[in-house]
């Protein structure tokens, strides 16, 4: 550099004040690296917050409708897979762990590394999606999804077949009695409508779907943000770049840890409890 | 200070140049542009109800119309006036200058919730025209779900994005004050409008998801049949009004404490005198916040919540006028023997504190449980909001308007003007509001066109009074545009004599880059015992090093 261009530099905003300012990383706001990166941790960790209360206000909800109608919830709750759940769950657990691989990769600067474990973590979030989708398909094949042509017979068929439920008479209209079959003998615990028992039903799948559908959103997300994320670190492993800002890939990981854990408590509250 | 020099007004004038700007300032520009628009809409529909209820039949609009009318007013003021107001507008343009910053610490982010804003506002906007919405403010199921008529669905995702906006101006002012700051700018030399910008960014990260997720809720169940909300279907209204107000009250105190912040700047600035316990009107900004997160219940004293809950809500209640009344005290204490300015923003900062103390008083009469089943759903509510919101909420702003607006375009408003405006706007709104003290006293309900004949005689003082109200917003409109082009031209830096980073280090209007440099804090804010030492210095620069690190 000549002295001419140092000149240049110097008579810059904060080219002066003597700290490095990492290859064009430095955002025009901050002073320092350290600075800038404390602040990006901040940032996404107030966000994360900001995800927690989005998430636990439905949460909340299902719970307060779980308490109120746990039979209704319990033998719809039935109708889910649990082994693609738990599938699902060992994949998420997985893509956690190469995110995490591919984050200290990131702040090695070994971008093909990086670039490898981010497309594993985008490997697995695609087969995620794709379980989410024959998840997704069974429940509209048998009329589960909450639309136009909700029904709950393959919930009523499946509790009578368990001897969770009983279709009674009174009064020359059915009622569903919900209980348990102990010994062979059937205890009542409560009397519903048919109507009622398809209402709360439908509860249960509303919520199933717009909990899930949220965190398949989120999924799909981190998705695209992951691509291009595999994209720059090829970039950089093919200009063979010394330095590169490892923070997009850490705050990504820390949104890819929140998704994670929202499936976390989500699996055992929609898919296991009540088994 | 040569005029010559470029600010970040004229720095660069394309369309692009502001739509794309990364400039806090600018950015602020942007959302006072808006939310300037919509003020004057939501000020229309005020406007039509206060002259339908003119006369005690309903003859100029019908209930329907009505109803739609002051849903409008409700939806446009709240959701795309006073939440996004002083935090984007001022929060904007003057925090990060405040703390000696070069700009928020997400710019990007920054622009990005003008976008949200602007696009959810325009939806609301769209779905207003398209039939408009009879909810309410609230969108209280089954009134939205149900029973909904109009586009519902549309506005409420106009809110939903809105929503988001105001979450990342949150975000990005909790990391600014965190980790902005210039050295010597320790936490207890902040001014206190950044702590009341503090607390407020708290509450819009904590409160705001919870009402997005809820209004979410509402559009599936609008979509689905799904009964979440819907007893017929299984669900319970009720949840929806606890899910909905532990935002909506703290949303009620991310309009006020920005107002409050502005108010301790004013004060002490017209008063030439440091805050009175400063440290306690600090911490009293966190403390309503935190606080404001246990009381939603008093929205809910009629509903048949558990009594228990009632008499835990009420309580908690009481306990938040505790910190209000400390800063209330405070500012009173700053004024005595003080040497008071009566400039236009301190005639507004006195009117809030009038305003303020006799919304707060009466919010207590709603906290108790036994008065408040006599009053709830009555004028006697609307009038106390209004003391809160408008008395407080759009006082704070407009006196904030008329503190910064030299600092922001480099011209002075006309004085006169001015102060006959704060005098219309003080005495308008009283006569408004006032006298709906007393009808919901006698049992006047809200929210219908047409009432008794007896209570004409108070309708028509407070639809008078707002006529008063409507010119003392007009007039500042109408001079401060005016003040743009042929105002008086104001070059120094300090046109108050107020202390501060934004006064002392600042070029009027400000550089592109705020300071030279990185400033250096050497005393606490609002130091007027000390007039001959600044708040703050700018470095010299350091020389290069040849072949240093940077070379």
């Amino acid at each position: 550099m000549s002295v001419k261009e140092l000149e240049k530099t110097a008579t810059l905003e904060h080219a002066s004040d003597g700290h490095f300012h990492g290859d064009g990383i430095l955002g025009e706001q901050f002073e320092t690296l350290e600075q800038q990166n404390t602040s990006y941790l901040i940032g996404m960790w107030a966000f994360i917050v900001q995800e927690v209360l989005f998430f636990g206000a439905i949460f909340t909800a299902y719970a307060i409708y779980r308490f109120k109608y746990v039979l209704e919830f319990t033998l719809a709750h039935h109708e889910l897979s649990v082994p693609i759940g738990t599938l699902n769950t060992f994949v998420l657990l997985f893509s956690s762990y190469t995110m995490a691989r591919a984050v200290r990769a990131a702040m090695q600067n070994r971008h093909k590394k990086q670039a490898f474990y981010l497309f594993l973590t985008f490997l697995f979030a695609g087969v995620f999606m794709v379980n989410k989708y024959f998840e997704y398909g069974a429940k509209f094949e048998h009329h589960l999804f909450p639309g136009g042509d909700y029904d709950a017979h393959a919930v009523v068929e499946h509790a009578e077949k368990k001897g969770e439920l009983r279709i009674v008479e009174e009064n020359g209209k059915e009622l569903y009695e919900l209980g348990k079959t102990r010994n062979g003998e059937f205890t009542a615990f409560k009397q519903v409508t048919p109507e009622e028992f398809e209402q709360r039903t439908r509860l249960f799948f509303g919520f199933y779907f717009v909990m899930t559908g949220l965190h398949g959103l989120h999924v799909l997300v981190g998705m695209i943000i992951i691509a291009i994320l595999i994209g720059r670190a090829w970039i950089d492993h093919l200009k063979n770049k010394p330095i590169a800002d490892y923070m997009p890939v850490e705050m990504t990981g820390l949104y890819w840890h929140l998704v994670d854990i929202v499936w976390i408590f989500l699996f055992p509250l929609l898919y296991l409890i009540g088994r | 200070m040569a005029t010559d020099k470029p600010n970040y007004l004229n720095w660069k004038t394309t369309v692009a140049s502001w739509l794309l700007t990364y400039d806090h300032k600018r950015i602020g520009i942007l959302y006072l542009v808006v939310i300037s628009i919509f003020f004057a809409l939501g000020g229309l529909a005020a406007a039509m109800i206060r002259m339908e209820l003119a006369t005690p039949k309903g003859d100029l609009l019908t209930s329907d119309v009505y109803n739609k009318m002051f849903t409008a007013h409700g939806v446009i003021m709240i959701f795309l006036f006073l939440i996004p107001s002083i935090p984007a507008v001022f929060g904007n343009f003057a925090l990060p200058l405040m703390i000696g910053a070069r700009d928020v610490a997400f710019p990007r982010l920054n622009l990005l919730s003008w976008y949200f804003f602007t696009g959810g506002a325009l939806l609301v906007l769209i779905a207003l025209f398209r039939g408009g919405i009879d909810t309410g403010w609230t969108f209280y199921t089954p009134y939205s779900s149900s029973f909904a008529k109009g586009e519902v669905s549309l506005a409420i995702v106009g809110v939903f994005l809105a929503g988001f906006a105001s979450i990342f101006t949150g975000i990005n002012f909790l990391v600014t004050i965190h980790k902005m700051r210039a050295p010597g700018m320790t936490w207890f030399r902040l001014p206190l409008f950044v702590w009341a910008m503090y607390a407020t960014s708290l509450i819009q990260v904590l409160g705001t998801p919870v009402v997005a997720i809820t209004l979410l809720l509402v559009a599936v169940e609008r979509s689905f049949k799904i009964g979440i909300f819907d007893p017929n279907l299984g669900g319970d209204p009720i949840l929806y009004q606890h899910l909905f107000w532990f935002y909506s009250h703290p949303a009620v105190y991310i309009m006020i404490l920005p107002a409050m912040g502005v108010i301790s700047e004013v004060i002490s600035a017209f008063s030439k005198r440091r805050v009175f316990g400063y440290h306690f009107v600090a911490f009293s900004s966190l403390a309503i916040a935190i606080i404001g997160f246990l009381v939603w219940g008093h929205h809910m004293f009629s509903t048949g919540q558990s009594m228990y809950a009632g008499i835990v809500f009420s309580f908690l209640t009481w306990i938040v006028a505790i910190p209000s009344a400390i800063k209330t005290f405070n500012w009173m204490a700053t004024i005595w023997k003080g040497r008071v300015h009566w400039d236009t923003p301190m005639l507004y900062a006195l009117g809030f504190m009038g305003l303020f103390v006799i919304g707060g008083l009466t919010g207590l009469h709603l906290a108790a449980m036994a008065t408040n089943v006599h009053l709830t759903d009555t004028y006697f509510i609307v009038a106390h909001f209004h003391y809160v919101m408008v008395g407080g909420g759009i006082m704070g702003y407009l006196a904030a308007l008329h503190f910064w607006w030299p600092k922001m375009t480099g011209r002075m408003y006309p004085e006169g003007w001015g102060k006959l405006a704060a005098m219309l706007v003080f005495v308008g709104f009283n006569l408004t509001f006032f006298p709906q003290f007393i009808l919901g006293y006698m049992g006047m309900p809200r929210r219908y066109h047409s009432y008794p004949e007896e209570w004409a005689v108070l309708n028509v003082l407070s639809t008078a009074g707002s006529s008063v109200l409507g010119l003392g917003y007009l007039l500042p409109l109408i001079y401060l545009t005016w003040s743009l082009k042929y105002g008086k031209v104001v070059t120094e830096r300090n046109p108050w004599g107020a202390r501060g980073l934004e006064w002392e280090l600042v070029d009027t209007p400000p550089d592109p880059h705020n300071f030279e440099r990185t400033p250096i804090v050497t005393r606490p804010a609002y130091d007027y015992n000390h007039p001959e030492e600044p708040t703050a210095f700018i470095p010299k620069p350091r020389p290069v090093v040849v072949g240093g690190k940077d070379g």
